[in-house]
């Protein structure tokens, strides 16, 4: 039996295990769009592109699924760049299909046209132009496998419209094989009894573990083996959520904004274990100088990563629980002495730096954006899913909302997105709708894609969201102070709409504290007001984000509050 | 670390466009290409890249890791340090006045290279050889006036154990 493109796009999404999509209609997909309504796919009907890309992405990151979003071709494929970018860079499994001019038009600058497999080659992990129906299953199915597989990343699939209208045999290959494409799961044993000698031999050992141990699911593999072994833990942004916040051995997170605790450990280590790492600068700050007394073992799916940015004893090329799993049983046979009293000097010190330098602010006057996450940390003990924006609120957050699970912090780490938070929470209140999400964000960074409200009210998605508004763009402000001499360039936003109202301009709730002692009713009310909510607090306009390593320096030169 | 030249054989499914995600890569990353050659081999459906780049270690191993990761790269060869044949052409058109005819033929004959077209005023010569050959025959046509000239990039391939 023949199919049409469509029809066959439809089988093969279903078989994936598709359930929801996140897009926009436009002229190129309307064909797409006919078959999409006669099946049991959820369609959310985002306000702009972007806003599907992020919310895909943050699907995915929530419900460790692929997440899918449907846009048509010109400026509703060029929408999409920048999600597909902070995917990329972030690598979450998203498979974004695009509606694409007729194969005859195509290079003619027909309407809405848009060389969209050339714009995104530099940011996909692979993508597509589907040359004809007979293809589109195979392809379909070749971009989900890659999407997923190996390190995940983001795929393209560039549909012309003919192609979806004509007719083929739907035929599609069982499994996926590409003689191009085999990532390495399995990692060397040779390598692993290397690193479980150097775990023996190290006085001061740290384990750094970042994005890659929450996308191969090892965070319950990454804490058995740092308990057994007796190792702290940093993170990366990325990270959070891969070991547990409330452990003794979290050292908090690592880099320019990280814990004094967790950057002092870098110089003072001789053994760091890097795990779905891939040491950024926004980390390693001058690399000269990162670990510098220390032997590196890093492991990652991705030999691109290795060896990258910092020089590598042993390089170990795997899938992070794979090789965590192993690492276990070696370490379950392994004489390991008497790790605490050999660990305590270590262990010791770290605790030093903990009470030299905690994370720390001064709730006096204005309502400090450090205290807004407190409190909401208090009241939503500690059991939401936290999406942010980019900025000042992105790292208040990472430092005073504690993250114990692997999902529960979502944010756009490589790209740094503004815009990206409010999406997100759609896209994450999508996949958990029994759970609590909250947005934090920043004033300014609400208003890049604060339109999607409109999409939390259609489909009834209660998300919170939490504005700390300073009336500065925060972060460059804050480096302005800083390293500008308080030039602030262009960076005062004078003028922002009244949230409250603008959250009621939309149908949802709005609140608003001015004053300290206001902020825990805010968030009360707001957590228990049903339907997305606006929760606004006017908060101290000049707070910096402490401690803060400037960029390029050795990361234990910290500026601290 | 000092710079050093490398040269890259590749084999890439013969689609559209993965050409340009290689010459991306090295652009969107700042690697630098010297030369590149590409046509199918004797499977319609793989073609084959030579590339010459100058990088340091640590340089080439992240192009050969990056050129790995591409979905469409089939396998990457470093050829440098290892035995391998190499190749170039070349075209080249040169004044072909009376008085220096005799000499482009003798240049030409020494070279063991071939006079593929000719007019009253040129002669085109088509050279084949390693890069020290082309710099060679280059050297000694210049002062008789080049009109123009065509390269290739280099092609290369391992040497077979013997």
């Amino acid at each position: 039996m023949k199919l049409t493109g469509a029809q066959i796009l439809m089988k093969v999404l279903k078989e994936e295990g598709v359930d929801t999509i996140f897009g926009y209609p436009g002229g190129a997909v309307i064909d797409l769009y006919d078959e999409l309504v006669k099946t049991d796919i959820r369609h959310i009907l985002v306000r702009h592109e972007q806003g599907a890309v992020h919310a895909a992405d943050a699907y995915s990151r929530a419900s460790g699924k692929v997440g899918t979003c449907l846009v048509t071709s010109g400026p509703g494929a060029t929408n999409t760049v920048t999600g597909i970018a902070s995917a990329y860079m972030d690598s979450i499994p998203i498979v974004v299909i695009t509606g694409q001019v007729p194969s005859h038009l195509i290079g003619n600058d027909a309407f809405q046209e848009v060389d969209i497999v050339g714009i995104t080659r530099p940011c996909t992990k692979h993508n597509y132009l589907v040359q004809s129906a007979d293809e589109l299953a195979r392809v379909v199915r070749e971009a989900f496998y890659i999407a997923r597989s190996g390190r995940p990343g983001p795929v393209l699939v560039d549909i012309p419209k003919d192609v979806m209208n004509n007719l083929a045999t739907y035929k599609v290959p069982k499994n996926i094989r590409l003689r191009s494409y085999n990532p390495t799961y399995n990692p060397n044993m040779k390598q692993l009894h290397k690193v479980i000698e150097m775990v023996k031999m190290a006085r001061r050992p740290m384990i750094f573990a970042g994005g890659g141990v929450i996308l191969s699911g090892a965070h319950r593999e990454l804490t058995a083996f740092a308990r057994k072994a007796r190792i702290p833990v940093t993170t990366s942004l990325m990270g959070l959520g891969a070991f547990p916040a409330s452990d003794p051995l979290w050292l908090g997170m690592i880099g320019m904004h990280g814990t004094y605790r967790s950057n002092m450990s870098t110089a003072a280590c001789d053994l760091m274990i890097g795990i779905g790492v891939r040491f950024d600068d926004r980390v390693t700050g001058k690399t000269d100088t990162f670990a510098a007394q220390a032997k590196i073992i890093h492991i990652d799916i991705d030999p691109t990563s290795i060896r990258k940015n910092v020089p590598v004893s042993i390089p170990v090329v795997g899938d992070c629980k794979t090789t965590l799993t192993h690492l276990n049983e070696l370490l379950a046979d392994a004489d390991l002495g008497n790790l605490d009293e050999k660990r305590s000097g270590w262990l010791h010190q770290i605790e030093g730096w903990k009470n030299k330098a905690r994370l720390a602010y001064d709730q006096n006057g204005a309502i400090k954006p450090q205290f807004v996450l407190e409190k909401l940390y208090e009241l939503t003990r500690g059991k939401a899913i936290i999406t942010t924006e980019v900025g000042q609120n992105q790292m208040w957050t990472a430092q005073y909302y504690h993250i114990e699970e692997p999902g529960q912090f979502i944010t756009s780490g490589g790209l740094g997105v503004m815009g990206f938070g409010l999406p997100a929470a759609i896209g994450a209140q999508v996949a958990k709708p029994d759970d609590l999400v909250v947005c934090v964000a920043g004033d300014g960074s609400i208003q890049m894609n604060i339109q999607e409200m409109a999409t939390a009210m259609q489909y009834n998605l209660p998300v919170k969201i939490v504005i700390l508004n300073n009336g500065y763009l925060g972060m460059v402000r804050q480096w302005q102070e800083l390293f500008y001499e308080k030039r602030y360039a262009c960076t005062q936003m004078d003028h922002a709409p009244d949230f409250v109202k603008l959250a009621e301009a939309f149908g949802a709730r709005g609140f608003r504290a001015t004053k300290p002692a206001e902020v825990a009713q805010v968030i009360s009310e707001g957590l228990s007001a049903e339907g997305p909510v606006i929760m606004e607090f006017v908060v101290e306009k000049e707070e910096c984000v402490y401690p803060m390593v400037p960029a390029g320096a050795p990361i234990t030169e910290m500026l601290l509050v | 670390m000092t710079e050093e030249k490398h040269v890259l054989s590749i084999l890439v499914e013969n689609q559209p466009g993965v050409l340009s995600r290689i010459s991306g890569l090295f652009s969107g990353r700042g690697f630098n290409i010297e030369s590149l050659c590409v046509a199918a081999t004797i499977d319609p459906n793989v073609s084959r890249l030579t590339i010459v780049t100058k990088a340091n270690q640590p340089i080439v191993e992240q192009i050969k890791k990056q050129l790995n990761k591409l979905i469409n790269v089939i396998k990457v060869h470093e050829l440098t340090g290892s035995k391998y044949v190499h190749r170039e052409m070349a075209l080249i058109k040169v004044h072909a006045k009376k008085d220096n005819r005799a000499e482009i033929l003798r240049i030409v004959d020494i070279f063991r290279c071939k006079v593929v077209d000719v007019g009253p005023e040129h002669y085109t010569v088509e050279v084949t050889g390693d890069e020290g050959k082309m710099e060679a025959i280059l050297s000694l046509l210049k002062p008789l006036g080049i009109k123009e000239i065509a390269k290739t990039g280099t092609i290369a391939l391992f040497r077979e154990p013997k």
